[in-house]
C-alpha cells in the first residue's frame, strides 16, 4: 500500500475528486477489455486535468519509486493497462478537450482523453474524418489508440493510427514535457519521435496532446457480400482484387464457424452453408470511379467461384456491416471466455493461414471462429472457452502458442493491431530476436531508467526471455 | 423482442443472487456501455459505468468484496437504471437484472434502511398514502411558492437550508394536486357507442402531480370513443420500490393492481408513464414467474398493456385531430418508454400530425434526462449535469415546447429548463393532442 502522505499529496495537487482510493474504485481499475490475463489492483487512481498535473504526478511517483500505468478508456485487448505491480493508474479521461479542428490544414489537435468518435463528430461538419476506426471507435480515447497504434476495418486503404499522427506533446519519466512534429505535411526535423511514441504502449512517456491528420470523407461507397464454397476461393479473391488494382476501403472475411454463429445470433441472412464470406466496400469521391471499382470486384469474385450480393440501399449496406459487427459478440456469446488474437500475415498467405488456423482448432479440440481484415492479412482467430475448465484453458494456451508460431513461419507478425502488452510479451523474442529485445531495452533504459512507466508490459525482463526459450 | 432476451430470464433472479452469474458471464468487458452511460459521461470513472459495476459484482460473487460494504452499496445506487447500456451491449447483457438483483440481495441481507422502510411501507397502505399526499398538497404553501407550470419552488429559509441537496430557490418541484386525478374521475368514463373498453393505470405521478395531463388523456380517449375504467383501488406500480431492492413491497402492490384491473373486464390497459407501463409489460411477469395465481394474471395483462401512443396509433387507429396548435415542438424519449416498452415512433407520429405543430428532432433524443426517479434526490449534482446536456440539446432545436411521455421526465425537465433552458413549456405529448382536439371545437 502507498503511504497515506503520498495520497494526500496527490489530493492537494489534483483536487479531492480526481484521486480515487476506495475499494470499489481500486477493483474497477484492475482489468481492461482483455480476457484470460491476470488482474492487478492499483494503490490509487489519479485523474489529472492539466499537463502540469501529469508532470507533478510523474515527479512525485519518481521520487517515491512508484509505478505509473497510463490509461485511456481501458478498451485494449493486450492487457496493456492492467496495474500488475500495484502503483498508480493515471487515467487521462478527464483531459478530454478537442483543442482545434483546422480545416485549412486538415489537422486536429486534441487532448488524450478525447473519444475517437467525438473527434469524427467535430470533423464531420467540415466534410472531414479521422480515418482510423478500431471496433471501439465510440469508446476508445485518442491517447489510448495512439499509444496502442490501433488499426481497424479501413486499414487496407486508409492505413492505421500511425499514418495520421503528425505531432504530439509528451511528459517524460524525468518530468519534462516535450513537443515535436506539428501541422506541416513535411517535417524531417530531429528524430521522428511521433513514430516512436505511437505504439509505445505507455512505456516511454505519457502522451498529453496529439496533432493528427484529417481526410475529406468519401462521398460515395458500395458494399458487397461474396459467399464461397471453399476458403481457398475466398483467399484467391482477396489476392485477385488487389491484383486488379482495386484497393477497397474494407475487405473482411468470416469463416464458416463465424458465419453460423453470427446468423444464429443476429439473423442477418448469412448463408450458413458457405465456407467463407467476404464483406467488401469500395469508396471514393467520384461515383463513376466507385462504380467501376465495384464492377472490377464483382468480376474477380465471379472468376473465383464466389456468389455476389451488392447492397443497393443504405439498409442493405447496414445489414452487411451489422453482420461483421456481430462477429465478435456472437462468438463471445458461446462461452464465458473470449480469447481474441490478431496474428497477421502477408496477405498472399491469407488462405494458408486460414487453413492452418482451422487445423489448430481441430487439433486442440477447441471452439474457434476466425474473422478479420483479410485485405491486410490481419486475422482474428477467436477461441471460446470456459475459464473454469483448467484442461480446456491449457489447450487454449497451446493453441495460441501455435497460432503465433504459424504466423511467424509465414513471415507475419504477432500483432497487427492489438499490441503486445502483457498478453503477447513472452513471444516477442521469437519475432525480433535477442538483438531486437536489446534495442528495446536500450531505448527503455534511456527514456525510463527506473522502469516506472507501465512496468511488466511490452518489454520482457531478461528472466522471462530465458523461460520463453524453454517453451 | 430479441430471442436472446426471452431465454435469458433468470430463474428467481430477484430471490437468489447466484442466478445472476449467467448474466455476468455474458459480459466481455468491451466497455461499449461507456459510449451511452449518462453517469459515466458526467463522472468519467470506471465505477460509474456498467462494465465497472459488473466488475464489482464479479468481485462480490468471488467473495473479494462484501455485498453490504457501504462503498459497494453506494456504487450500486449510483445508477439511473435507464437501460441505455443495454441498448449498446453487443453481447446483450441484461444489466438491469444484475443491478436490481444485487439491490434486492442487499435488502434481503440487511433489510431496508429505516427511512426507505418508513416511506415504502406507506405505499402498502393506500389510504394512508393518499391522505399523506393530500395533506402535503395543503401544507406545501408553507415551504414553497407557486412557480407556474404546475410547479413550486422552495421559499427562502428552506431554499437556503436545502442548497446542498439541490433544494435551492431555483429548484422547481411539481406541485402536489389538491384534488388528485382519480378523485376527479368516476370509476368508468362511459361512452354511448364505445369502440373498445380500456382501463387506465394512472400511476402516482399523473394522479398526484399531473392530474390535468391525466384529464387530457381521458379527453383524447373520449374523442376516440373509448370507454375508460379508472379503478379507484389501483395504486403505485411498485417500480420506485423495486429499484431500491424492495421485492416484497412491489409484490404486494402488483397483486393489488392486477386484482383491480381484473375487475374492470377491460380489453386493454393504458399507461402514460414508461416505468408503469414497463412494470405491466415485463416486471410483473418476472416477479411472479413461479406464482401459480399471479403469474398467469401478469402474463395476461402484459400482452394487453400499451402506452397511450401505441394504443392510439396501432390499436384503435385514432382520429387525426384538426385543431391548430401553433408550437415548435421537440420530443424527449423517456428511457423506460423507449428502452423498456420500445415506444419511440408513435409519439412522434402523433405530434407530427397535429396541425400547426412544427416538429424538430433534438440530437440524442433518447439520452437520459438524469431523473432516474429518486436518483435526482440522492445524486442531485450528477443528475443535474446529465439534465443540462439534455436541456442544451433541446434548446438547440429552437423548440418552445419540450414534450415527453413520462411524468418523471416532465418533473426533471421542468426543473432544468428553468435552470439551463429558456423556460420552455414541458408537456406530455398527449396534452398537445388533447389541445388540438379542443381547438377544433372552438374553430367550429
Amino acid at each position: 500500500m502507498l503511504d497515506q502522505a503520498i495520497i494526500e499529496q496527490f489530493r492537494s495537487l489534483l483536487g479531492q475528486g480526481n484521486v480515487l482510493t476506495s475499494k470499489v474504485n481500486l477493483a474497477t481499475y484492475s482489468y481492461d477489455a482483455t480476457a484470460d490475463v491476470p488482474r492487478g489492483t492499483p494503490d490509487v487512481i489519479v485523474m489529472p486535468t492539466t499537463t502540469e498535473q501529469v508532470q507533478s504526478v510523474v515527479n512525485l511517483a519518481r521520487k517515491n519509486g512508484i509505478a505509473i500505468y497510463p490509461r485511456g478508456a481501458g478498451t485494449n485487448l493486450s492487457g496493456g493497462t492492467i496495474p500488475v505491480e500495484r502503483g498508480i493508474v493515471l487515467s487521462l479521461q478527464k483531459m478530454d478537450k478537442i483543442l482545434e479542428v483546422d480545416a485549412e490544414n486538415l489537422t486536429a489537435t486534441v487532448q488524450p482523453g478525447v473519444v475517437i468518435q467525438d473527434l469524427n463528430n467535430a470533423a464531420a461538419p467540415h466534410g472531414l474524418m479521422y480515418p482510423p476506426d478500431p471496433g471501439t471507435v465510440t469508446t476508445a480515447t485518442m491517447g489510448g489508440s495512439v499509444a496502442e497504434n490501433s488499426g481497424g476495418l479501413r486499414g487496407l486503404k486508409y492505413g492505421v493510427t500511425k499514418h495520421y499522427v503528425m505531432g504530439m506533446e509528451v511528459v517524460l519519466a524525468n518530468g519534462d514535457r516535450v513537443r515535436f512534429g506539428g501541422k506541416t505535411v513535411k517535417n524531417v526535423t530531429a528524430y521522428d519521435f511521433s513514430n516512436l511514441f505511437v505504439g509505445s504502449e505507455g512505456t516511454l512517456g505519457i502522451i498529453v496532446e496529439i496533432t493528427c491528420k484529417l481526410l475529406p470523407s468519401p462521398k460515395f461507397r458500395r458494399a458487397m457480400l461474396a459467399t464461397y464454397k471453399t476458403v481457398k476461393d475466398a483467399g484467391n479473391t482477396v489476392a485477385g482484387i488487389i491484383k486488379a488494382q482495386v484497393i477497397p476501403a474494407t475487405l473482411e472475411i468470416m469463416d464458416n464457424m463465424t458465419i453460423r454463429t453470427v446468423e444464429e445470433f443476429a439473423h442477418v441472412g448469412l448463408p450458413t452453408d458457405a465456407e467463407a464470406v467476404l464483406l467488401i466496400e469500395v469508396d471514393g469521391m467520384a461515383e463513376e470511379v466507385v462504380l467501376r471499382e465495384a464492377e472490377a470486384v464483382v468480376k474477380v469474385v465471379g472468376e473465383n467461384n464466389g456468389e455476389m450480393r451488392v447492397a443497393n440501399s443504405d439498409e442493405e449496406r447496414d445489414k452487411v456491416w451489422a453482420a461483421r459487427r456481430a462477429a465478435l459478440p456472437a462468438l463471445a456469446s458461446l462461452n464465458n471466455t473470449v480469447v481474441l488474437e490478431d496474428a497477421t500475415v502477408p496477405r498472399s498467405h491469407i488462405t494458408n493461414m486460414l487453413l492452418a488456423l482451422s487445423e489448430i482448432g481441430r487439433k486442440y479440440h477447441l471452439v474457434m471462429g476466425t474473422f478479420g481484415h483479410a485485405g491486410d492479412g490481419n486475422l482474428h482467430p477467436t477461441i471460446l472457452a470456459d475459464k473454469n475448465d483448467a484442461d480446456e484453458m491449457s489447450r487454449v494456451h497451446k493453441a495460441v502458442d501455435e497460432i503465433f508460431a504459424t504466423a511467424l513461419e509465414f513471415g507475419g507478425t504477432l500483432s497487427g493491431e492489438h499490441g503486445i502488452g502483457m498478453a503477447k510479451m513472452k513471444y516477442l523474442g521469437n519475432e525480433i530476436g535477442d538483438t531486437g529485445l536489446n534495442l528495446m531495452r536500450t531505448m527503455k533504459n534511456a527514456l525510463d531508467p527506473t522502469h516506472m512507466l507501465n512496468p511488466g508490459k511490452l518489454i520482457p525482463a531478461p528472466a522471462e526471455e530465458v523461460e520463453h526459450a524453454t517453451r | 423482442m430479441q430471442p436472446d432476451e426471452q431465454s435469458a430470464s433468470g430463474q428467481g433472479i430477484y430471490d437468489e443472487l447466484k442466478a445472476i452469474q449467467k448474466e455476468l458471464d455474458k459480459c466481455m468487458h468491451c466497455g461499449f456501455c461507456m459510449a451511452v452511460c449518462p453517469i459515466y459521461a458526467t463522472e468519467k470513472t470506471e465505477a460509474s459505468v456498467a462494465r465497472g459495476k459488473v466488475g464489482v459484482a464479479e468481485a462480490v460473487m468471488e467473495g473479494k468484496l462484501a455485498l453490504d460494504d457501504p462503498e459497494v452499496i453506494d456504487m450500486l445506487f449510483n445508477c439511473l437504471v435507464c437501460k441505455s447500456c443495454m441498448q449498446n451491449c453487443p453481447t446483450k447483457v441484461n444489466f438491469d437484472r444484475i443491478m436490481l438483483s444485487l439491490r434486492a440481495a442487499i435488502v434481503r441481507k440487511n433489510g431496508l434502511p429505516w427511512l426507505k422502510k418508513a416511506i415504502f411501507s406507506t405505499l402498502k397502505h393506500p389510504a394512508l398514502f393518499d391522505r399523506g399526499m393530500k395533506a402535503g398538497a395543503l401544507l406545501s404553501g408553507l415551504a414553497f411558492r407557486d412557480a407556474g407550470q404546475q410547479a413550486i419552488a422552495p421559499r427562502s429559509p428552506f431554499a437556503i437550508m436545502g442548497k446542498r441537496a439541490g433544494f435551492d430557490e431555483n429548484r422547481l418541484l411539481p406541485a402536489l394536486a389538491k384534488e388528485p386525478l382519480r378523485d376527479r374521475l368516476p370509476d368508468v368514463v362511459s361512452n354511448s357507442k364505445p369502440k373498445t373498453k380500456a382501463a387506465f393505470f394512472t400511476g402516482c405521478s399523473m394522479n398526484y402531480f399531473y392530474p390535468d395531463t391525466g384529464m387530457d388523456l381521458i379527453s383524447v380517449l373520449r374523442e376516440n370513443n373509448v370507454e375508460v375504467s379508472i379503478p379507484k383501488d389501483q395504486g403505485c406500480c411498485g417500480i420506485p420500490v423495486f429499484v431500491h431492492g424492495d421485492v416484497e413491497t412491489i409484490r404486494v402492490l402488483a397483486k393489488r393492481n392486477l386484482d383491480a384491473m381484473d375487475r374492470t373486464c377491460a380489453d386493454h390497459l393504458i399507461t402514460s408513464c414508461g416505468s408503469c407501463g414497463g412494470a405491466w409489460q415485463h416486471e410483473y411477469q418476472e416477479i411472479f414467474k413461479d406464482d401459480p395465481v399471479y403469474g398467469p394474471k401478469a402474463e395476461y395483462w402484459s400482452k394487453r398493456t400499451y402506452d397511450i401512443s401505441t394504443f392510439l396509433v396501432d390499436v384503435i387507429k385514432y382520429r387525426p385531430p384538426l385543431g391548430k396548435v401553433d408550437a415548435v415542438v421537440t420530443y424527449h424519449d423517456s428511457c423506460h418508454l423507449k428502452k423498456t416498452m420500445k415506444v419511440s415512433s408513435e409519439p412522434r407520429e402523433i405530434l407530427k400530425h397535429i396541425p400547426g405543430v412544427t416538429f424538430k428532432e433534438m440530437s440524442k433524443p433518447d439520452a437520459c434526462c438524469g431523473s432516474g426517479g429518486s436518483y435526482v434526490l440522492t445524486h442531485f449534482e450528477t443528475s443535474t449535469a446529465v439534465a443540462k446536456r439534455k436541456v442544451d440539446d433541446a434548446r438547440r432545436t429552437g423548440a418552445t415546447t419540450v414534450t415527453t411521455g413520462c411524468p418523471a421526465c416532465m418533473m426533471q425537465l421542468s426543473d432544468n429548463v428553468n435552470r439551463f433552458g429558456k423556460g420552455q413549456q414541458i408537456r406530455h405529448y398527449i396534452s398537445v393532442l388533447a389541445e388540438s382536439y379542443r381547438n377544433e371545437k372552438q374553430s367550429l
